[in-house]
């Protein structure tokens, strides 16, 4: 007999593996499917945030032209020179003007005054979308006449019909249309101060505009060719900046309005993410316990013939196929969760969101999604590999090595990968190594955790207690035990929930203004010099105190240190320092501190008595590091024309969380007084009758004059935190659940491990009692130990947030963080306890014959 | 007549809690291909290692073990799994079922690993031969522990090895059905003119093959003809 030479070849048979991948995931199919549900949510909200992110992307670029309403606009924030006005009418192909301030006006119908903010136009702006009003016609007429255009929520708040006549100032308008829509900003600003538009040309006979008083000017101008825009912006920005005016374009705004959306979806992104990383862990160790169970037969396909790498690949397959279909359910719901998401974030985003399907964000959601998870699933199934054939004749898992130096690479490469992530969101490798930095030691804590909790048990097992305890705290040991994983599943979980949870109360926390006690509620503002003392003998009149009566001189940066604001820009080594030339500084002038000031360098000097006196000022601490200023170094503000020299004398801390008007710059006092200023009063009114009589006393006879209900300003927040609150809770939803998904399934899946001794301690007569006894026990002990970790850590990222990131206190409340820790651990228990009743309510030999 | 395995100077031991544990200790034989051998000696002596240093599932501390000329201490793992799919075929104590398939892809995986041609017929005509005709689409779970071993003695068949190795095949099975599986094991073996193997402490088992090997603590004690 003859017989042929060996010669190893190497094949793999990829349609056998798939074959064998099919039939070995067959009586499986049920439990793969739960380990992979886990990561469903994280890539249906990553599919989700990235389709939000492409539309609004596309909608800020079709939608920016109507947001701006003009092809170019000019701003500025005081009266525009001589200098500068031929050049501003000489611009464009078409011209609109509009004078922007806040007033009071009055429903004469009514008796009802309310802060508004109008704006006077000239032209026939906006060039691109309209004011919408009903009826229609009303936006083109009122421009004609002496008509006003009231916004849709003042009509509504004061009962005003069309053809009502409003008073703003001297002048009376009748109301020609409601504003349902209009360019321009929107938001919180809009809701304290309503648009009311008026035609220009009525300004000056309205008596408002006296010196001092806020106006900004906006100048619109239509192309025909839109293209020149560019090189006309760079002729003119020079002699623009000159005069301290700012202009605004089609692109410009998209830009801007990108990069406030990006910031936002970035933190969005980073949510989802990390409900996905969560639901990877699921998935590791979901995989990690179904290959143990499938040593068995991974030996015998080793005896039959298999290599290492086809038994490898024979459980890649069956992890990339239900990851595959996980990812696309996952893809499915994120396409339907996108649908909602415009609701959800309505008040937030800058532009109307469309809903149109982004083959590109499910793509990237989908391969994020697939990528991640196959690198959590490699962790267990590398071990594969090392299964040898010798198990089929020694039934011991010892054999098995699941060390394997393949491991530290797929850790090295998801490392990568989620700091590789992070970094595509934030751009900024410092950010995505804290990020991933934080993950990893949040892992290797819990980790160590479990680890300590085995080896403590072990070491000092409690020998003398009676046999259920004993079973219950040996459960935590010995082989197959579930308990390092189970504390990192759940203690991040727990850890995640209670992050999101403490931030949420810092935010709202740091913005909650109390309306109760002795604290103002009513800001009256644009106060002349000359109406100063009768404005507040007003106020007594109606028993109102005057809490407080500052005056307000607008001004900016000149020179900081000899250097101006164009040697900053092109010397970038000097800081922030830039923005300070931006600023429109509101400045006061006293000698003395305020209850919500306390200095913290230098101090106060005290009144100027002669010219030759340096004057030294008092700057706010946080903005001074900001722009790099000390004490002692010099800045020149330029207050409407009239350069003044100080020097930075003290720096001041400043709360200004209490309503109260809080200053970034004190002057002393004899400098300002002189130069054009208002004045501002504060007060507390005791209910909303006597307000609405104030106000009206005060438009009657001071129709310059503002008046600010805080009341209405705290509802307005109370609102606009209502939704930032239910956004954030919308987002951890993601997390939250799939953490249950994770406990949930990691649970299930150590019944399959639990299932056989059950079933034998029943054989042998335990009592339903004590096998419930000791599953409640093991799984107490784990959700317990998991639970206080997990807070523990979400205690320390939200310490470090509320210090760093919102200079915020951070004092959590005892209350909901032992509802959240009696939670989790009683959902572990209960999730253990539902899972064990199969063992329970079945007789023995059935369980056996069915489940294994 | 040509040696299909030769056994020369073969030791393991086991390094554990500081001390060495030999278990096999230059152990010596060559078998005759077409031969039947069983491997005999009291619990513990290292019947179950022998074994598994023979038909490549393990590595020998010390010595060789050529396989049908081919030596398997210089193989790989994924090299030794090739030479068993091709030349070896084994039968455990507890039947070694993958369980997640039915009796007929059982019988089916060797030679589908081996890319062969009508394997699903012959698998058939292999269970019909083991009188499993009507349990080919049973799950593992489903049969009982005689059939389940029908089902291996098929299976290692089904690739037409050149070597058989069975540790203990009747270990897990009442007398009756003992000796339906063996009178199979033997039909077939004879039928295929496979080299046959087997450890047993069965001695009717052993005394139908036409040699015993007996080992003592890890030596090989005697080796006689029946
Ligand atoms: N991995 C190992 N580490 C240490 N000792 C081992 C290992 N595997 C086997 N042994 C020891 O080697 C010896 C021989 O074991 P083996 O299984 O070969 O005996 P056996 O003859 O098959 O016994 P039985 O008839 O009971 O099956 C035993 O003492 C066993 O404890
Ligand atoms: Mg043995």
């Amino acid at each position: 007999m003859d017989f042929e030479r060996f010669k190893y070849k190497r094949r793999l048979r990829f349609g056998w593996l798939l074959k064998m991948a099919w039939r070995d995931s067959r009586r499986n199919r049920s439990r793969l499917f739960l380990f992979i549900s886990s990561i469903v949510l994280g890539i249906a909200a990553l599919v989700a945030i990235f389709s939000l992110g492409d539309n609004v992307r596309t909608d800020i670029d079709s939608q920016a032209k109507t947001l701006v309403g003009a092809d170019l606009v000019i701003e500025s924030n005081k009266k525009v020179s001589s200098r500068i006005r031929p050049l501003l009418d000489s611009l464009g192909d078409q011209r609109s003007v509009e004078r922007t301030f806040g007033s009071m006006i009055y429903f004469t119908k009514n008796d009802g005054t309310r802060l508004v903010q109008v704006r006077a136009l000239e032209g026939d702006y906006p060039y691109y979308g309209s004011i919408e009003t009903t009826p229609v016609r009303a936006a083109r007429t009122f421009r004609n006449n002496r008509e006003a255009l009231v916004d849709k929520t003042l009509m509504l708040q004061y009962n005003a019909k069309v053809g009502d006549s409003i008073m703003i100032g001297d002048v009376t308008f009748a109301i020609a249309g409601v504003i349902t829509k209009a360019p321009g900003r929107t938001g919180l600003s809009t809701t304290v101060a309503p648009p009311v538009y008026i035609p220009l040309k009525y300004l000056d006979s309205t008596g408002l505009i006296q010196k001092g008083s806020r106006i900004a000017t906006s100048y619109y101008y239509k192309y025909n060719q839109p293209e020149v825009i560019q090189s006309v912006i760079s002729d003119i920005e020079p002699r623009l900046e000159k005069d301290g005016l700012d202009y605004d374009t089609v692109e410009e705004r998209k830009k801007n309005t990108g990069r406030a959306f990006e910031d936002f979806n970035q933190f969005l992104t980073l949510i989802s993410f990390i409900a996905l990383l969560l639901g990877c862990i699921g998935v590791a160790s979901a995989i990690h316990i179904y290959i143990r169970e499938k040593i068995a037969s991974i030996a015998i396909l080793r005896c039959l013939g298999v290599n290492s790498i086809q038994a490898f690949m024979i459980y890649l397959i069956q992890i990339v196929g239900i990851g595959l279909i996980g990812s696309i359910l996952g893809a499915l719901l994120g396409i339907v969760i996108q649908q909602q998401l415009p609701a959800v974030f309505k008040d937030l985003l800058p532009v109307q969101v469309t809903t149109t399907l982004s083959w590109k964000a499910i793509s990237q959601g989908l391969i994020s999604g697939v990528v991640i998870s196959l690198l959590f699933a490699l962790l267990p199934l590398v071990s594969v590999r090392n299964i040898s054939p010798l198990y089929t004749l020694r039934l011991s898992v010892e054999h098995v090595r699941f060390r394997d130096p393949l491991k530290w690479l797929v850790y090295a490469v998801i490392l990568f990968f989620v700091a590789g992530f992070t970094w595509w969101q934030m751009h900024s490798w410092r950010q995505a190594i804290i990020f991933t930095i934080s993950i990893l030691a949040a892992f290797l804590l819990l980790s160590l955790v479990a680890l300590l909790l085995r080896w403590l048990v072990r070491r000092f097992f409690p020998t003398s207690w009676n046999y259920l305890w004993r079973q219950g705290f040996a459960n935590l040991y010995r082989p197959n035990n579930q308990t390092l994983i189970l504390i990192v599943t759940i203690g991040l979980g727990a850890a995640f929930i209670g992050t999101l949870y403490f931030i949420q109360d810092i935010l709202i926390s740091r913005v909650t203004l109390s309306g109760s006690g002795n604290q103002p509620n009513m800001v009256l503002f644009d106060i002349q010099n000359s109406q100063k003392d009768s404005v507040a003998v007003l106020a007594k009149q109606y028993n109102l105190p005057v809490m407080q009566q500052v005056p307000i001189v607008t001004m900016r940066v000149e020179e900081i240190n000899k250097q101006t604001s164009s040697q900053v820009k092109q010397d970038t080594s000097s800081g922030y320092r830039s923005e300070a030339y931006e600023w429109e500084f509101r400045v006061t002038y006293r000698d003395t501190l305020t209850s919500s000031e306390k200095l913290t360098a230098g101090k106060l000097h005290g009144p100027i008595r002669s010219a030759e006196d340096v004057i030294y000022i008092s700057m706010e601490d946080r903005y001074a590091k900001r722009i790099h200023v000390n004490i002692g170094d010099h800045i020149i503000f330029n207050v409407q024309g009239t350069l003044i020299p100080t020097v930075v004398g003290s720096l001041r801390q400043v709360d200004w969380q209490r309503v109260q008007t809080n200053f970034r710059v004190v002057f002393p006092t004899g400098v300002l007084e002189e130069a054009p200023q208002f004045h501002v009063l504060v007060t507390r009114v005791p209910s909303p009758e006597i307000s609405a009589r104030f106000q009206q006393a005060v438009v009657k006879i001071y129709p310059n004059v503002s008046v600010i209900d805080l009341n209405l300003i705290l509802t307005v927040l109370d609102e606009v935190l209502d939704k930032i609150g239910f956004v954030i809770r919308f987002m951890a939803g993601f997390s939250i659940i799939t953490g249950l998904i994770v406990l949930i399934a990691s649970v299930l899946i150590s019944k399959f491990q639990r299932m056989q001794e059950s079933v034998l301690l029943r054989t042998l007569g335990a009592s339903r009692k004590q096998i419930l006894f000791i599953t409640a026990l093991e799984y107490f002990f784990l959700g317990a130990l998991a639970a206080a970790t997990g807070i523990l850590l979400s205690m320390g990222a939200s310490w470090a947030l509320a210090k760093y990131s919102f200079n915020a206190p951070f004092t959590p409340h005892p209350v909901p963080v032992l509802i959240l820790f009696a939670s989790i651990s009683l959902l572990t228990v209960v999730i253990g306890l539902f899972n064990s009743r199969s063992v329970l309510n079945k007789p023995p030999l059935e369980v056996l014959r069915k489940e294994v | 007549m040509e040696t299909i395995l030769s056994v020369k100077n073969v030791s393991k031991t086991y390094q554990g809690a500081g001390q060495t544990l030999t278990v096999l200790n230059e152990v010596n034989f060559a078998v005759e291909a077409g031969s039947t051998v069983s491997i005999v000696g009291p619990s513990g002596s290292g019947k179950t290692t022998l074994l598994g240093l023979c038909a490549g599932l393990d590595r020998a501390s010390q010595g060789s073990v050529e396989l049908n000329n081919i030596r398997l201490d210089q193989l790989s793992e994924d090299e030794r799994a090739q030479v068993r799919n091709r030349y070896v075929g084994f039968i455990f104590q507890n039947f070694q079922l993958l369980p997640t398939l039915t009796a007929l892809e059982n019988v089916m995986v060797p030679l589908e690993l081996r890319g062969e041609k009508n394997i699903r017929s012959r698998s058939i005509t292999l269970l019909e031969k083991v009188g499993l005709q009507n349990r080919m689409h049973h799950y593992p779970a489903q049969l009982s522990g005689g059939e389940q071993q029908r089902v291996s003695l098929a299976r290692a068949f089904s690739n037409s090895p050149r070597i058989l190795f069975a540790d203990e095949p009747t270990g897990n099975l009442d007398v009756e059905t003992s000796d339906k599986v063996i009178k199979l094991l033997f039909d077939l073996n004879h039928e295929a003119g496979t080299t046959l193997i087997i450890v047993t402490h069965n001695m009717e088992l052993a005394s139908q093959t036409k040699r015993i090997i007996r080992i003592k603590g890890g030596h090989l004690v005697a080796d006689e003809l029946n």
